[in-house]
């Protein structure tokens, strides 16, 4: 028996460190999907009468839709009809400020580590917590409130920015761009809203951390973010979910719009519950990320960690179309046992000048499969096109799959389009290579995926990129000997 | 300080070792030769733990302890360090934060608190002096586009950095120019003490002008067939290894 084989028989994986729940008395819809829940939602959020249409169109057009099939992910499909769409930690009252939280919620986030009290952070990180349908808790609003850059919930954005949701909503993805996004525009419940104003740089880290308690309950939450003329804003994503028998629905929209000049950098850690070593249970994440650079100069770059979730489906894309606009995405995917992910992302270059660069690095573990989904078109106005891609692959062991799938559409013979791939297993000449020097096989691993991953955790910030390298350790945790 | 007694090893169940016996004692310079295919690197990679290497009898002790009931990690933290023949590239973590990682382990099984950065650095400045190797290598990928003088450089740094009881360096000398031989030589013969021990693994002699042995050991299809002074290194230079081999085979006949 090879050294691999050996080290996947001592295969053990780490316990899932999120995976507790907490009872809480919730506000909940009753299970099932159909006009008369998205009414109920919608009037659970005192909605204006233009969004509840808006979320009727979403789910007559998601009926008569067909769940994709085309990427490489195999999973039980989804029963619509058996999952609960919105489910709310019942509060008295609205809590007007942070003080009047319900402290058993933000015990909740204490121990995610993620604390909720302003005065306790070090680092200028604002958060807007989401528990399960709900946003619970936003810190800093004030603060960011005197530069004028609007840091909410999605529900308050509703009603205190109506002209700015309605404006943009939907305006980066079509509520009917694809199944889960139009199943999202029927039924998301809350999420993210954020708007910087012409000029502005956000002096901090704008989070969201996303929570699902309930079970069988699916989250559908939804992000906007609006970046005026010159402004600048990073913007930072975590998810954990608990440890349960079934799977779970996660199908979520981000949409992003970045005006002339503007930059914005989206982070995410991703790491919902994976399954257990079997397969059985863990999320599935099923999302639709896409940002727009519309003005000319105009920036977005996607970071993504990606370590959790049974089942992962999601490409974060931009649309290039202000002339000399960038767009990025670092990727970083680690599947371990029985995950699966295809992820990847879509660069479509309209403007003159625009410049795109994927670097992707996978690393499949255990019996998962981990593809990388990339697609570069360059359209005809798009004059001197730049993309560079790089998709590496990392295996541990024999019975993992790295899987390649590049698209390539070239309409103006001016674009530069380069790909390079990489596929290498961890070696047992540099295990040996760190045991001779005294360092042990899981550090010797964690030491050598964190170094292969390295240009993309470097462009993380700090406080996430610390956090991201031990989750990747983390996650592949026993799966070497 | 280190005895063998009668080991042998094999790959994939063939045959390499075939009965070494040796004894090192602190303070001592042991060069180990013989023409290619005799097992020297064999003997190096089985005495620092490499998985593919079978050991099917004899016993290996180090410092009293049984070294082959080790794993490599506890074989390095208790003080044996190979420096190899072939470096290996890890790319994305610098030889910093390898040598960090690695030492801060050393220490952590020694009982020792970790080095915090200041005092990392500051002993790092002070080893890199040895094999006059620059910052910048160092903040590189481990070993990663170096050059062959480069990689060799490297280890002898890191053999500085670990301060091992026991060195073998395994055809440390293949690859380097006549500079670089004499830069990785220096830095070995510094690093030598009453305290520690040397174990050159070489094909020729030249190293041996440099890194001056106690004791050669000639192998010879895995076992030591002769044993001498640096005198015989000299002789083997002149002769090659045929008249050797002879002597060998035709005893055996």
């Amino acid at each position: 028996m090879s050294k691999d084989n050996q080290i996947l028989e001592e295969f053990t994986s780490k316990e899932y460190e999120h995976g507790w729940s907490v009872n809480y008395e919730a506000d909940e819809a009753p299970i099932g999907l159909n006009e008369e829940i998205i009414r109920w939602i919608s009037a659970k959020k005192e909605e204006p009468e233009w969004l509840l249409e808006w979320r009727l169109k979403a789910f007559r057009t998601w009926k008569t839709m067909e769940e994709p099939e085309w990427a490489n992910i195999h999973y039980p499909k989804v029963d619509f009809q058996k999952l609960r769409y919105y489910s709310a930690p019942k509060q008295t009252k609205k809590p007007k400020s942070l003080n009047e939280v319900d402290p058993e919620l933000l015990a909740i986030y204490e121990r995610l580590g993620i604390s909720l009290n302003e005065q306790k952070r070090l680092q200028g990180i604002a958060v807007d917590a989401v528990l399960d349908s709900v946003s619970v808790a936003t810190t800093f609003k004030d603060t960011l409130g005197k530069l004028g850059i609007i840091f909410c919930s999605f529900s308050e954005a509703v009603k205190e920015h109506p002209e700015l949701v309605k404006k943009y909503l939907g305006s980066v993805v079509p509520m009917t761009d694809n199944y889960y996004a139009a199943l999202n525009s029927a039924v998301f419940s809350d999420g993210s809203f954020c708007y910087i104003p012409k000029g502005v740089r956000c002096p901090m880290e704008l989070s969201t951390y996303f929570r699902i308690n309930a079970a069988n309950t699916g989250q559908f939450e939804r992000t906007l973010i609006v970046a005026e003329d010159e402004s600048y804003v990073s913007y930072l994503e975590g998810c954990t979910a608990p440890q349960r028998d079934e799977n779970q629905l996660h199908a979520a929209v981000v949409e992003i719009y970045a005006a002339a000049h503007a930059e914005v950098k989206y982070s995410t850690v991703q790491n919902w519950f994976p399954g257990d070593k079997e397969g059985k249970g863990g999320i599935y994440n099923f999302v639709t990320k896409r940002g727009i650079c519309a003005g000319d100069h105009s920036k977005i770059s996607w970071t993504q960690v990606e370590t959790g979730s049974a089942v992962t489906w999601k490409y974060p894309s931009c649309i290039l179309k202000g002339d000399n606009s960038v767009g990025e995405f670092y990727s970083v995917a680690v599947t371990n046992n029985m995950q699966q992910a295809d992820t990847g992302t879509k660069m479509i270059h309209i403007g003159k000048n625009t410049k795109s660069r994927i670097v992707s690095k996978g690393i499949s573990a255990g019996k998962s499969q981990n593809s990388y989904r990339g697609q570069v078109q360059v359209m005809k106005r798009a004059t001197n096109a730049r993309n560079f891609s790089q998709c590496d692959s990392l295996l541990m062991g024999d019975r993992c799959g790295a899987h390649t799938f590049p698209y390539i559409d070239i309409q103006n013979p001016t674009a530069k389009v380069e790909h390079e791939a990489t596929t290498s297993k961890i070696g047992e000449d540099q295990i040996f290579y760190c045991n001779q020097r005294g360092i042990d096989t899981e550090d010797a691993v964690a030491l050598i995926v964190n170094g292969y991953a390295k240009e993309v955790l470097n462009q993380l910030p700090m406080e996430f990129a610390v956090e991201a390298q031990k989750l990747l350790a983390l996650t592949l945790e026993g799966s070497v000997g | 300080m280190l005895t063998i007694k009668n080991l042998h090893a094999s790959v994939d169940g063939t045959p390499i070792l075939r009965g070494i016996n040796l004894e090192v004692k602190a303070g001592e310079v042991h060069a180990i030769m013989g023409p290619n295919g005799s097992g020297k690197s064999t003997l190096a990679s089985v005495l620092a733990g490499r998985e593919e290497y079978e050991v099917t009898e004899g016993e290996v002790i180090f410092q009293g302890k049984d070294l082959l009931e080790m794993a490599p990690e506890d074989r390095a933290r208790e003080g044996v360090f190979l420096a190899f023949q072939y470096p290996v590239e890890i790319p994305g973590v610098s030889s910093t934060n390898f040598l960090r990682t690695a030492l801060n382990q050393v220490r952590e099984y020694r009982g020792q608190e970790p080095l915090d950065a200041v005092k990392f650095l500051s002993l790092m400045k002070e080893k890199m002096k040895l094999v006059e190797i620059d910052q910048k290598l160092l903040s590189r990928s481990l070993n990663e586009g170096f050059s062959g003088g480069e990689k060799k450089r490297n280890e002898i740094f890191q053999m500085a950095m670990l301060e091992p009881t026991l060195s073998i360096l395994d055809e440390t000398d293949s690859g380097l120019d006549i500079d670089a031989l004499r830069i990785v030589s220096n830095g070995v013969n510094q690093l030598k003490s009453d305290k520690n021990a040397t174990i050159v693994v070489t094909h020729y002699q030249r190293l041996l002008d440099y890194i001056v042995p106690d004791y050669v050991h000639v192998l010879y299809k895995g076992r030591i067939v002769k044993s001498g002074t640096k005198e015989l290194a000299l002789e083997l230079e002149e002769k090659g290894y045929d008249w050797i081999k002879e002597e060998v085979d035709s005893a055996t006949v």
